[in-house]
């Protein structure tokens, strides 16, 4: 595998033009950066996924709710789904009015890998997946107040009761 | 999601955000970001593609293990497999999200009272 410890990658390369000034105008934060150490052998290691492509299980979980969106066009649905690691692609459904979700849809390792997690378990590259992944919604209003203050810390303390060690983000 | 992986990792879980746009995440001062030239909604790959989610979840893992200092940023040196046209369209919906089709009213608005 061929990594590459230059920035090649075009952030816009697949953005729609029109929004480019938009995030070429967002100000760089002045916060410090957040940061934990990961000291956990990697083979040893507990790992969980976090998607905001709008995964939700199809029996038992609500959908997202778009429907306030479509009312409300400045605002998102900042709550949490949590999907168990045994999951199976036939459980997964997905509501996100920003991206096609037929994709992951169809296999849900475009957005969240957890079929690949499961394989690195089984060849010793990580310790072991986590018993739960994360799945919210990736378009919030401005600010993401309910994500700083409610679903963050939720997934934070969640994180924590399953001994997780390190959670891969992955936005939509 | 920059928002929730400064929550998280603040609380003591290192994180590693794996993102089609490593230059916002970058603004938002994120840990460790591996950047991807993927379709929105397709940061690890394409459907069906094992080798190229695999080699996407090792190089996360492989940022997490190896960085060592704060804004750390890796990018992957793989191309979308695909016609990048294509999926420019593909990953979009059928519909304009509402905050899109809500900002077109807004400057049609704007052009019919300027008139």
């Amino acid at each position: 595998m061929a990594l590459s410890w230059r920035m090649a990658v075009d952030s816009y390369a697949f953005l729609p033009r029109a929004f480019r000034p938009m995030y070429e105008a967002a100000p760089q934060h002045d916060h410090a950066p957040a940061w934990a150490d990961f000291d956990t052998p990697l083979s040893e290691a507990r790992v969980g996924l976090l998607s905001s492509a709008g995964i939700y299980l199809a029996d038992g979980q609500e959908p997202f709710d778009v429907e306030r969106e479509r009312r409300e066009p400045t605002w998102g649905d900042p709550t949490l789904r949590v999907v168990p690691n045994d999951v199976t692609q036939s459980q997964i459904d997905a509501t996100h009015l920003h991206i096609n979700t037929a994709d992951l849809l169809a296999d849900m390792n475009v957005a969240m890998p957890i079929d690949r997690l499961n394989e690195l378990a089984g060849d010793g590259t990580i310790g072991s997946p986590a018993p739960e992944h994360y799945s919210v919604m990736g378009y919030q209003e401005t600010g993401a107040e309910v994500w700083r203050t409610i679903t963050g810390p939720e997934i934070a303390a969640r994180c924590h009761a399953a001994d997780i060690d390190a959670l891969i983000l992955a936005p939509a | 999601m920059p928002v929730l992986a400064r929550v998280i990792e603040a609380s003591g879980i290192p994180t590693v955000t794996v993102t089609m746009m490593p230059v916002m995440a970058q603004k938002y001062r994120a840990s460790r970001v591996l950047g991807v030239q993927f379709p929105f909604g397709h940061a690890f790959g394409d459907i069906g593609n094992v080798d190229l989610q695999m080699q996407t979840l090792r190089a996360a893992l492989d940022l997490l293990a190896s960085a060592t200092d704060p804004e750390t940023r890796v990018d992957l040196d793989a191309t979308w497999p695909g016609d990048p046209k294509q999926a420019y369209k593909d990953w979009q919906p059928a519909e304009a999200s509402p905050i899109v089709a809500h900002s077109i009213e807004q400057i049609r608005r704007a052009r019919r009272d300027s008139r």
